[in-house]
């Protein structure tokens, strides 16, 4: 994954993107999904350069990377830990799962660890409520989850790249 | 295969032919539902373990045929797989049984007992889904290919009919003709409001400006709301046609797919329907040779509920935070752009190329006075079959959650049903009788909403649900206007208060009072029904919030500190999983001996409660006085 660092071409990237939508600024969220998808975040240097790319204020840029929950300006960590807040989910005990997750990792909402292993992101609704509370990390989905199997589930990442499913 | 250029109607039924000719013979089908749930569970490895036991079975000149196909409205129970003929489904499948499956079922002709559904109440086992009453009590219009097509496949959806209404309108139909069908069949917008669709488009087709647009809204917001998505990862092709026919009757050359950020899945099946229309002459320049442009593109949200406000979506589309406007002046007049915009849901449109196919007076046979056609709810929480469901308008709400959901489990009482998302309200269970219908549900303080309908038993708190609901709304107010900014904001604080047990006596009159300050001075339609969790719960579960306010009490044992929790000495084997878990060291005791608890260290934090498998942990009314007050903590704010 990009981490700061001075060989990284932003301008270039920048470039590419905007490219792709013509430079119109209608495009701007696109945009700024398409630079997070290659650094795992918008970038400062890239946001600059896209701003100048399109002739829009930076402050435009900031404004829509703010709003939008998706959208981050830091990066996160090698492991995304997605929780579903949704009403289902959260009647049947996300609550305590997202307790149990921030103790565990001591981070808060959003946040990353110290170590860059690990970014702990609640959401509001994955629409997979049959089968809540849901759990992802990175893209593989951890169903009705209880709060004594998140341990293990954040062992099998914190140890090396492993996946498992269905841990009931 | 090629992809053909379809160029006039009559290629269109050509394909129609071809495509219907290949699925027709008599080739054993295995139809493995691949959405977000039951790709969740496992249904990809399901999907591969088959591709090889097929390969296999090949080699012995055995032919099957293996189809992606998505929600079959089971969500619960799947990954699930259909196999015909003899249409039996089975569920939970893993593909250690895929071997099994193939040999017994396909091969053999036996049903496996294993894998088929059983009744959670009866005990009775069923192969077929048109003998589960989950399937037989729903009237499947939106949803009656689900299962049965390959949602990728475009020949898949035009075999089955798929693009027949669209060939009709660009034949034999003016565009006022159209939207009289429309009018004919009294569909109302799916998304919400309610309003109806035909009104819709005529204002827009009226409205001065050039061009015009129209709008897909995929930005299913509502927690606890999968409808959409089902809808476009199952049958994508069907919003595509109906947004087409649109566009003719409203006169628009472009049309836009508004997606939520997480439901990747449905972002590409769009895409993909979009693609394969634009390749097949479905959408683009000259469609079926008619004269007729048209074309439409896809928009991932980013992750902000107001977006599924119609101004707010637009100003999302135009690359600006989504904050909604006034609507002085509507969008259908200036919409995206400035322009005449008509703007959808997911579901209305689906309904569309239906009614054109069998006519408006069709739909509108269907239904009550005021609510025509059928509608899709999300069935989940408290619930035994939970998914995806279609009923007549008009059925009660009973029905839907004791007949098709199969009631609640574990032998826990029914409380309330929650709809129409954070911008809704609880029904309690005295007033389950009431039909499913628009006007009806507003007049009980809540609404339809896009569909989600949340079960919940008794021990679901209805003021920590109020509490969820403000949480979410403070947190997804855009902060344009200040009402809403501020409003949802002091409601959620007093409700945190009231859930933490420091209520005080007039909380719920200030609520009250705050919920009419937001009716009346809101900007958009989040504010205004920001009051509904609050006016909903306090109408029907007063005595709860009076309860935590003047006992510090939380009847259904939800609210953390609110109540206690004790060692059922009777029941308590001493294994020691809850004296492991506690992280006080209140629970003392003896291997194999009734451990104790001793309340004066307890925080009431519940590990013990979650780590007992004997039942022998209780919840209880805190004796006076006994509250630590140290401990008492809202968690998960």
């Amino acid at each position: 994954m990009a981490r700061a660092s001075v060989s990284i071409d932003y301008e270039g990237a920048s470039e590419a993107v905007a490219a792709a939508y013509g430079r119109d600024p209608n495009f701007v969220i696109p945009m700024l999904q398409d630079l997070q998808r290659e650094f795992g975040y918008i970038p400062s240097e890239a946001a600059i350069c896209m701003a100048r790319l399109l002739g829009i204020p930076l402050s435009q840029l900031y404004a829509v990377a703010t709003f939008y929950s998706s959208l981050r300006l830091t990066p996160c960590g090698d492991h995304v830990i997605t929780l579903c807040m949704g009403t289902v989910c959260y009647l049947k005990g996300s609550s305590k799962l997202a307790a149990r997750i921030q103790a565990s990792l001591n981070v808060g909402p959003g946040g990353t660890t110290a170590d860059g292993r690990f970014t702990f992101q609640p959401v509001n609704c994955l629409g997979a409520c049959g089968l809540a509370p849901v759990l992802v990390v990175d893209d593989t989905y951890f169903t009705e989850v209880k709060p004594i199997h998140v341990p293990d589930i954040i062992a099998r990442y914190a140890r090396k790249d492993g996946a498992a499913r269905d841990v009931r | 295969m090629s992809v053909e250029h379809l160029t006039c109607p009559e290629d269109l039924a050509r394909l129609r032919l071809q495509s219907a000719r290949q699925t027709a013979e008599d080739t054993v089908t295995i139809a493995v539902c691949m959405d977000t749930c039951c790709c969740a569970k496992g249904a990809e490895d399901v999907w591969s373990a088959f591709e090889t036991a097929i390969g296999i079975a090949a080699e012995r000149g055995l032919h099957i045929e293996l189809k992606r196909t998505a929600c079959h409205g089971l969500c619960e129970r799947g990954p699930l797989v259909i196999i015909a003929p003899g249409d039996i489904l089975y569920q939970n499948v893993k593909p250690e049984n895929v071997t099994q499956i193939v040999e017994e079922t396909v091969v053999g002709g036996r049903v496996l007992e294993s894998l088929i559904y059983e009744d959670p109440e009866t005990g009775k086992k069923t192969a077929s889904p048109s003998e589960i009453p989950f399937y037989t009590k729903q009237m499947r219009l939106v949803l009656r290919h689900n299962g049965a097509i390959d949602p990728e496949s475009i020949d898949d959806y035009v075999a089955v009919g798929g693009y027949d209404a669209l060939a009709k309108v660009l034949t034999e139909m003016t565009p006022e003709q159209v939207i009289a069908e429309v009018e004919t069949s009294g569909l109302r917008g799916r998304g919400g409001g309610g309003f109806p669709t035909a009104r819709k488009w005529r204002s827009c087709r009226a409205a001065e400006g050039s061009p015009r647009y129209i709008i897909c809204n995929g930005d299913e917001g509502d927690p606890g709301a999968f409808m959409d998505r089902s809808i476009m990862e199952a049958n994508p092709h069907a919003v595509i046609e109906g947004m087409i026919i649109g566009a003719y009757a409203i006169g628009s050359p472009q049309g836009f797919v508004y997606v939520r950020n997480e439901y990747p899945l449905a972002v590409r099946r769009v895409r993909k329907a979009i693609e394969d229309a634009h390749e097949h002459g479905l959408l683009g320049d000259n469609i079926l040779g008619t004269g007729f442009d048209l074309d439409i593109t896809i928009n991932r949200g980013a992750g902000a509920f107001v977006c599924g406000e119609s101004t707010a979506l637009m100003a999302s589309l135009e690359g600006h935070p989504g904050e909604p406007r006034a609507k002085y002046v509507h969008t259908v007049e200036v919409g995206l752009h400035g322009k005449p915009t008509c703007l959808n849901n997911v579901e209305t449109w689906a309904n569309v190329p239906a009614i054109i196919s069998r006519g408006g007076k069709w739909f509108a046979s269907i239904g009550t006075e005021g609510s025509k056609g059928t509608k899709v709810f999300s069935l989940a929480g408290k619930i035994r079959n939970t998914g995806l469901v279609e009923v007549p308008m008009g059925m009660t709400l009973r029905e839907i959650v004791c007949g098709i959901g199969g009631g609640i489990p574990d032998g826990k009482r029914l409380k309330a049903v929650q709809t129409g998302g954070p911008s809704g309200g609880c029904i309690p269970e005295h007033l389950l009788d009431t039909p499913v219908d628009f006007d009806q549900l507003y007049d009980l303080g809540s609404m339809m909403g896009s569909g989600g309908l949340i079960v919940m038993d008794e021990d679901t708190c209805m003021v920590n649900v109020a509490r969820y609901f403000l949480t979410f709304l403070r947190e997804e107010s855009c902060g344009k206007c200040t009402a809403c900014r501020e409003g949802t904001a002091q409601m959620c604080d007093i409700l945190n208060r009231i859930c933490a047990g420091e209520g005080r006596e007039g909380d719920v009159e200030l609520l009250l009072d705050l919920c009419q300050i937001l009716e009346d001075a809101a900007l958009c339609a989040l504010g205004t029904s920001a009051a509904n969790p609050v006016r909903s719960t306090t109408r029907y579960f007063r005595d709860e919030y009076d309860q935590h306010i003047r006992d510090h009490y939380c009847p259904a044992h939800d609210c953390r500190g609110l109540f206690s929790y004790e060692i059922v000495v009777e029941e308590c084997r001493g294994c020691g999983a809850c004296l492991k878990e506690c992280p006080v060291e209140a629970i003392s005791g003896e291997k194999r001996k009734p451990h104790a608890l001793d309340q004066s260290l307890c925080v009431r934090c519940g590990a013990c409660f979650d780590a007992c498998s004997f039942s022998a942990i209780a919840r209880v009314k805190p004796r006076v006085g006994s509250i630590a007050s140290a401990a008492v903590q809202v968690e998960g704010s």
